[in-house]
Parts: C-alpha cells; structure tokens; sequence
C-alpha cells in the first residue's frame, strides 16, 4: 500500500516539470493519492500542460490567493472533483524583481506588500479556504527557504519566509483542535523556474552542495518531493509548526 | 510520421496564435520571439510545453534560450522528430 493511500490532496504551485510541486504531486500519485492542482491567470494553460503529463492526469481549478472570490469559491470548485481533502500543499511564492537581487535598502512598500500578500499571508488564505473540506483532520504542508539568515539577493523574499514560517506557527495553533497539522520543508536551492527567476540566484546555491554533510544537487526536486509526501501523510500524527530541513544538513553547519 | 519544415510551422503558428492572440500572418520563419513577436519567459514556456505535446518531441530548457527565431523552433522541432 501506498503511502499516501486513498488521501486527497489539493496541491498549489505546479507551473512546469521543474516546479517542487510538479514532482510532490508525481509522488503522490504514485503513493496512491488523488490530486486537485490550482492554477491561475497565463499559467494557467501552463499548469494543464504539465498535469497532462503526471502520471495521471489530475484536473486544474481556478485560484488566485489574492483574489477574494477565488478563495471563496474554492471549497465548490475542488468538490467538483473530490468530495474532501486529507491535505494542502502551498508551494506559492512571488516577489517584484524591485525587492529581489541586490535592491533590499530601495525597495518600497507596495511591492514588499505584494510579496507578503502572496508568499506568506497566502498560507492562512489557502489553509481557511480549504478547511472547509478538511472535516476528518489532514495537513498543510508548505515550503520554505531557511528564514533564520540573510542571503545574497533574496532580500524582501527572505523576510516574506520568515513570515511565512511564523505564519505556519499559529495555523498549526489554531488548526490543530481542527485536526491539521501544519508544517513546512525547509529545502536547498533547487533550480526551479520560479528560482531561476530570481536575479543572481547562483549566489544563493554558493557552494551549497560542498557545505552539505549529505552533499547537495540543485537539479533536482525529489528529495524536498519526498519531504513533502511524508508530512502529508499519517506517519507525522503529533507533528505540528515544524520546519523539517531537507537541504542536505547545510543549516547545522556554522561555516 | 515526421512532419515536414512547412507542417511544424503551421503546427507552431497554430500554437502561438492561440498563445499570444497575434495574427497568424505576423508569424514567419525569420521573427524572433521577443523582439518581433514579443513574446515574454511565461508565454514562450507554455508555447515550448505545448510544442512538446503536439510534436511529441522533447525540447530541453537549456535548448530553448537557443530558439531565438520562430525558423529556430522549426528546425529544431523538425530534427527532433528523428
């Protein structure tokens, strides 16, 4: 039996094959779940595209975490297809090119909003909108880049996970008498369309993967993937607010 | 069955008009993407995942910066089909 046998998921963030979530919901196919993905705006035929080619095909709602409508309405349009979910992956980030690569002491509010509206206040959004489905318990699993240090160019995406990650902390407080864990991957640079796009993101793999006790390689997704399948499923019961590191065990090392 | 130059081209015209909404016409073999066409990163992604499935070909993301011009993609979709 699979791991992830019988569980409905609802999962975020699939925009190409290269997407963490793309490989999380390949894995959670094949461990037996049945998916939900979400999409919007352009990507959304870029997101079908990609679905098309999981192992099976999984169907694509409407959602924009912004977009006050699309979250109410996001319980019917998933009921469409399931009639409940087990869990949630929130794999959704954006920040302006301005707060990111370099600019941190220019960037202005507005754009700094943005980026916290969409890649950290998004995780309550998406939680309380799905919760409705989420009547047996489940979990919410999201993903982070460590937001304990300053790095080269992340800039006002890293203070964004640091909200996100403290976000993470009180869902997990006041989904729990719901029965939803909440918990987050804390993975390594991988090299990802949304990665690639931010300005200088090489300087952020800066000899990760030789600084790595496990060693590191930013090609591929699986590792956080799988990360990701194991919070979803029944084998964290009493894990609740924590960020489980897969990055090779950089973040145990002082230099 | 491999299609020829002239099929891919359509093929791909079909592709990008429903993309981007330019007129069919305005698409050619010697226009670049970006600066005739002006297509963006998001645009050209879904073209190149479409592409794939239509012509049942694999084209590699570090290939894709190589694809400057519309006669670029067919050429490299036509090899591709072997």
């Amino acid at each position: 039996m699979g791991l992830l046998e019988g569980k409905k998921l609802l999962i975020t963030g699939v925009l190409t094959d290269s997407s963490i979530a793309f490989h999380a919901a390949r894995l959670a196919q094949e461990e037996g779940a049945e998916l939900v993905l979400t999409s919007f705006g352009r990507q959304f035929k870029l997101t079908e595209t990609f679905a098309r080619r999981l192992p099976k095909p999984a169907p694509v709602v409407q959602l924009d975490v912004t977009n006050e409508d699309d979250l109410n309405g996001l319980a019917d349009a998933v009921r469409e297809h399931v009639d409940s979910l087990d869990g949630v992956v929130h794999s959704i980030g954006f920040a302006p090119q301005s707060v990111m690569g370099g600019n941190f002491l220019a960037a202005q509010w507005p754009d700094v909003a943005t980026a916290l509206e969409v890649s950290a206040f998004s995780l309550k959004s998406l939680s309380t909108a799905a919760l409705p489905l989420m009547t047996g318990g489940g979990a919410v699993v999201g993903l982070t880049f460590d937001a304990q240090f300053a790095w080269p160019v992340y800039d006002w995406m890293g203070v964004a996970k640091a909200a996100f990650e403290s976000t993470a902390r009180y869902l997990a407080r006041d989904l729990g008498p719901h029965g939803v864990r909440v918990n987050l991957v804390s993975a390594g640079p991988i090299r990802t369309t949304a990665a690639k796009s931010i300005p200088g993101f090489e300087k952020m793999e800066g000899g990760w993967p030789d600084r790595a006790p496990l060693g590191w390689d930013q090609t591929t997704a699986e590792p956080a993937a799988r990360g990701v399948a194991a919070l979803l499923s029944d084998w964290f019961p009493a894990t609740t607010g924590e960020i489980v590191h897969v990055d090779g065990g950089v973040h145990i090392m002082g230099v | 069955m491999a299609l020829n130059e002239t099929e891919v081209l359509a093929g791909l015209t079909e592709i990008i008009v429903e993309e981007t909404g330019i007129d069919a016409g305005d698409v050619a073999l010697e226009k670049s993407f970006t600066d005739d066409l002006d297509i963006d990163s998001l645009s050209m992604m879904t073209i190149v995942a479409q592409a794939e499935d239509k012509f049942e070909v694999t084209i590699p993301d570090d290939e894709v910066k190589n694809l400057a011009t519309v006669g670029d993609a067919v050429g490299f979709i036509t090899k591709a089909q072997g």
